[in-house]
């Protein structure tokens, strides 16, 4: 028995702990706890995924357990999901610390302690079933999220990434809890389960439409998805590499598993009754950021900034496997999550491996000067096939299982449309490891801005450290192990048809003791061959798309100059909305809340 | 984006999320009609539960305890953040505090000011104790008396006495006396696990309802917060001091 | 009269968010946050309130006297301390961003784009 609290209070104590010691505490000995720690965590989540995994684990604070269906305190509410998610956060803080054992200058232990709050926060909110409780470790998120993104103070991309990030997140953060305020004040509960119970057959009126925007629009900020996604390319621009695999393998997709869970426990009984208007309106925001995000990774030639929109992208496939509203399409959406979420991080490491070495991660400034790091190129090479969506990586499997869900809902084009956002992004990476490693074709135009010397390493560069190659390398072998894992798939899906039964959910946790659900009937879910096909076949296009970008000047006139002339126009424009500018972003992120509540009300009234 | 553009997006979207806000609170209880249960129950049972008379203590450090903690890290980790934002860059170096702005008169503290503002430390630390350790009495706290602790040393710098200030508020106490304050709370939550019950349950009896030495765990976890709370704005006040007194990029003064 | 309370947050709301997005000023730009973020004390605030009753705190009257909601209150703490951290956190980067650029105006500061 793994008691719940445990994945956050032990990353706190040990945080107080290491600043109580403070200077006392050497770099490897701070190094040495926090890899500890966060190991000891990854393996806490684990027990938790096994032990929830026919029951929510409900773990009541203060021993407040509800009376008459009122809950008094707060509560846990551990599933596989929420626990899965937890346990992938905490393997990549762990991942993060072996691979800073040699990385960068930390200062004091403030880095260690920032990165085990960061932890705790993310553990936290995956595990809790209190709305107010997941705002609070929102914000726990983002306070640490802030200070580790401007950790190099010395250059001025990560004091402009901080700003916008924290402004933007913060405005987010208000957005959820004036919607947790209106579902206070009609419901009188903070526990999700006692919310959806008060809100369950009755017909969504104007308040419960707009909690529900309020509260999934900051939770989709964090997600990065369109139009709320731009701090996220700024952020990771310049934030630590070893921080941006921490924030798009995990804490991005952390937005997403929060309007599930704030959707299927507190507003289906409510909004259920037209699955097709809010399956139609999420489907569109999943469509445009998978999109958007595909094409501006490809316009990209600073690699982190490229990484970054290709995270929005594959956000963006999550949010349509959300949207599907389907058991099948959920587990999809919750393995592309880890199957994504580890082949990114691996990316991002292996990004730290070109700073460490060359200095620099702009493509012109690279171009051919990386041939003797084969085992660098590989990483890319393979990195890059996991994001197109190549077997046997998982990305394959879950975007299949999200792809047959699609079909059954009769919506077939969502399957092109995830392959294009994958091969688009996977192009991407090709392209930069073709220019980086190969030399091939020209370098690409110089930057817009001037190019920063990336300060986060210092001392010898003339080889890459083992602890810097190993946990790449883990990582990519743990995205393909998901497809091997007998009976996943069908094991997803059935954790998926309780995450989405609202029913089971309040009873288990409000009704103690709970009755052991009914075994959902389910068809068994294995790898089907339209999903290999689909793998293979948006891996091709990623590497024809990549061939015919490096080669840009080798193919056809006409044709070389029309694929120039395709990207170009567009891509101006799209440049110049992304303007680095917060006022900006937060006129479109006003945009998008209005438009998301338009939507919602047209649909719903 | 130009501004205008940027305004003219801000309007038209700006009433369309004003209208959805509107929307929404129209479909809330008229003002001061509020019944709903969790706020109504609490008020009806806390006292008798908890043993402490004010029902917003008891809510914030037992019912919703856990959130507090939470808040408290918050805290925590803004006073890491700052530090870190704010650390001396490599060409930056340090120097006696002395106010450099040219053309700039300062005038010498007058001896009013001085002794007003002396003789008020002692009474300030006595109320931010008071309030402190009378939170699950009357309206207080951790957070409350915590922020008038910590504004105990700035009364010392106002008159004009910063050496003073940061010798009585040395950084590496201050630094332990915030991390022993943040992990306090944790303890007394994880000594209830011990004891075979949920974190942060009360294992303490709970005393006498209105007495200073009642509420079980409240104000152990009281002067806890009270520690890191007071501790936390010092160490964030230092660092804002420390950036505008004593730090000088080598540059400007060469 | 019922109401305004609410109106009075939703005011908040919006002329803190056209503060953010007209702001040149950095130091602005961040109290234009808190304003956004006193918004949420106002509508939580209002939303516990009752009429005639007192504050939930029964040192000195009987435990029948009507009072207001304690959780709204306990919740309008935390965000009173989550403000003030994130406005301390967001001047310490103005202050670097000032010594760093020489200037507040956000506008000024777009080293990262496109």
């Amino acid at each position: 028995m793994v008691p719940a609290p445990l994945p956050v209070v032990l990353p706190l104590l040990v945080a107080a702990g290491m600043t109580a010691a403070g200077r006392r505490l050497s770099r490897r000995a701070a190094d040495l706890t926090s890899i500890l720690t966060a190991g000891a965590t990854t393996a806490l989540c684990a027990g938790l995924v096994v032990q929830s995994a026919h029951h929510y684990v409900v773990y009541w604070f203060g021993g407040w357990k509800p009376e008459h269906g009122i809950a008094l305190g707060i509560a846990f509410v551990v599933g596989p999901f929420g626990a899965g998610l937890a346990g992938l956060a905490a393997l990549l803080i762990t991942l993060a610390h072996v691979y800073s054992w040699r990385y960068f200058e930390a200062v004091g232990t403030l880095y260690h302690v920032l990165m085990l709050v960061f932890l705790a926060a993310m553990a936290g909110f995956c595990l809790s079933g209190d709305v107010f409780n997941m705002f609070v470790f929102f914000e726990l998120m983002s306070v640490s999220a802030f200070a580790l993104t401007g950790y190099l103070i010395e250059e001025s991309g990560p004091l402009q990434g901080a700003l916008n990030f924290a402004i933007t997140v913060s405005v987010a953060a208000f957005l959820m809890l004036s919607g947790i305020g209106l579902l206070y004040g009609r419901t009188g509960a903070l526990n999700l389960a006692q919310i959806g119970d008060a809100l369950a057959g009755k017909k969504p009126d104007g308040l419960v439409i707009a909690a529900f925007v309020l509260v999934s629009s900051g939770l989709l900020v964090k997600s990065a998805s369109v139009p709320f996604h731009f701090w996220l390319a700024d952020v990771e621009s310049v934030a630590p590499n070893p921080v941006c695999a921490v924030f798009s393998g995990a804490m991005v997709t952390l937005g997403v598993y929060g309007v599930g869970r704030v959707y299927w426990a507190v507003f289906e009984g409510s909004l259920g009754s037209h699955r097709a208007e809010v399956r139609g309106v999420l489907l569109g925001l999943g469509v445009v950021t998978a999109l958007l995000g595909g094409v501006m990774s490809l316009l990209q030639s600073q690699l982190k900034r490229l990484l970054a929109f290709s995270t929005i992208a594959h956000v963006g496939i999550a949010i349509i496997g959300l949207s599907l509203l389907s058991p099948l399409a959920t587990a999809g959406a919750a393995l592309y999550a880890l199957a994504h979420g580890t082949a990114k991080a691996s990316l991002f490491l292996s990004t730290g491996v070109l700073a460490h070495r060359f200095g620099t991660v702009w493509e012109d400034e690279l171009h051919g000067r990386a041939r003797r790091l084969r085992l660098a190129a590989a990483l890319f090479a393979l990195g890059a096939l996991a994001l197109s969506g190549l077997p046997p990586f998982g990305t394959f499997l879950s975007k299949g299982l999200i792809d047959d869900a699609a079909r059954q809902a009769s919506l077939g084009w969502v399957g092109g449309v995830t392959a294009l956002a994958s091969a688009l992004t996977g192009a991407a990476v090709l392209r930069f490891a073709a220019h980086a490693f190969l030399g091939w074709g020209v370098p690409e135009r110089g930057a817009p801005s001037p190019h920063e010397e990336e300060a986060e390493t210092r001392g010898e560069r003339w080889r890459t450290p083992a602890v810097m190659a190993v946990p790449a390398c883990a990582l990519l072998v743990l995205s393909a192990a998901i497809t091997f894992v007998p009976g996943i798939g069908r094991g997803a899906e059935s954790v998926a048809a309780r995450f989405q039964d609202r029913g089971v959910y309040a009873s288990q946790v409000l009704h103690v003791p709970a009755p052991i659900p009914a075994h959902h009937h389910l068809e068994p879910a294995s790898p089907s061959a339209s999903a290999v096909e689909s793998g293979l076949g948006s891996s091709v296009l990623a590497v024809l798309l990549a061939a015919a970008l490096v080669g840009r000047r080798r193919l056809p006139r006409g044709l070389g100059t029309r694929l120039a002339h395709v990207l170009r126009p567009h891509s101006s424009l799209l440049h110049s909305v992304h303007s680095g500018l917060v006022g900006d972003y937060v006129a479109w992120l006003v945009f998008g809340v209005a438009a998301l509540g338009g939507l919602f009300a047209l649909a719903l009234r | 984006m130009s501004r205008r553009i940027r305004l003219i997006l801000f309007l038209v979207s700006g009433a369309g999320f004003a209208a959805l806000l509107v929307w929404g609170e129209l479909g809330l209880p008229p003002f001061g009609r509020y019944q709903g249960p969790y706020g109504t129950i609490l008020d009806s049972v806390a006292v008798l539960q908890r043993h402490a008379t004010d029902v917003v203590a008891s809510v914030t450090f037992d019912y919703r305890g856990f959130d507090t903690l939470q808040e408290e890290y918050i805290l925590f980790a803004a006073v890491a953040a700052v530090t870190l934002l704010l650390r001396a860059e490599r060409d930056e170096s340090w120097q006696p505090p002395s106010d450099e702005a040219a053309g700039r008169i300062v005038a010498r503290p007058s001896d009013a000011i001085w002794l007003i503002g002396l003789s008020s430390v002692a009474p300030v630390v006595l109320l931010g104790i008071y309030v402190v350790t009378h939170g699950h009495l009357t309206p207080g706290g951790g957070f409350q008396g915590g922020v008038i602790l910590a504004t105990a040393p700035m009364l010392i710098y106002l008159v004009g006495e910063y050496r003073t200030m940061r010798a009585v508020s040395p950084t590496s106490l201050v630094e332990v006396a915030e991390a022993v304050g943040a992990a306090g709370f944790v303890v007394v939550g994880l000594a209830a696990m011990i004891a075979g019950a949920a974190f942060l349950t009360n294992f303490l009896p709970l005393g006498r309802i209105g007495s200073l030495a009642s509420a079980g765990t409240l104000p152990l976890i009281e002067v806890s917060v009270g520690l890191e709370v007071a501790a936390g704005f010092m160490l964030i006040l230092s660092e804002f001091f420390e950036q505008t007194l004593e730090l000088r990029h080598r540059r400007a003064r060469e | 009269m019922s109401f305004l309370p609410y109106a009075v947050s939703v005011w908040l709301f919006l002329v803190g968010l056209y503060g953010i997005v007209s702001s040149r000023n950095l130091i602005h730009l961040i109290i234009c946050l808190a304003v956004v973020q006193s918004s949420t004390y106002v509508l939580l605030l209002a939303i516990g309130y009752r009429t005639g009753a007192g504050a939930p705190v029964f040192a000195a009257v009987p435990l029948t006297t009507p009072a207001v909601d304690p959780v709204v209150q306990a919740l309008t703490l935390t965000d009173v301390v989550v403000e003030s951290t994130v406005v301390a956190l967001l001047l310490a980067i103005a202050v670097q961003a000032h010594k760093r650029f020489g200037t507040l105006d956000p506008e000024e500061l777009r080293s990262i784009r496109g």
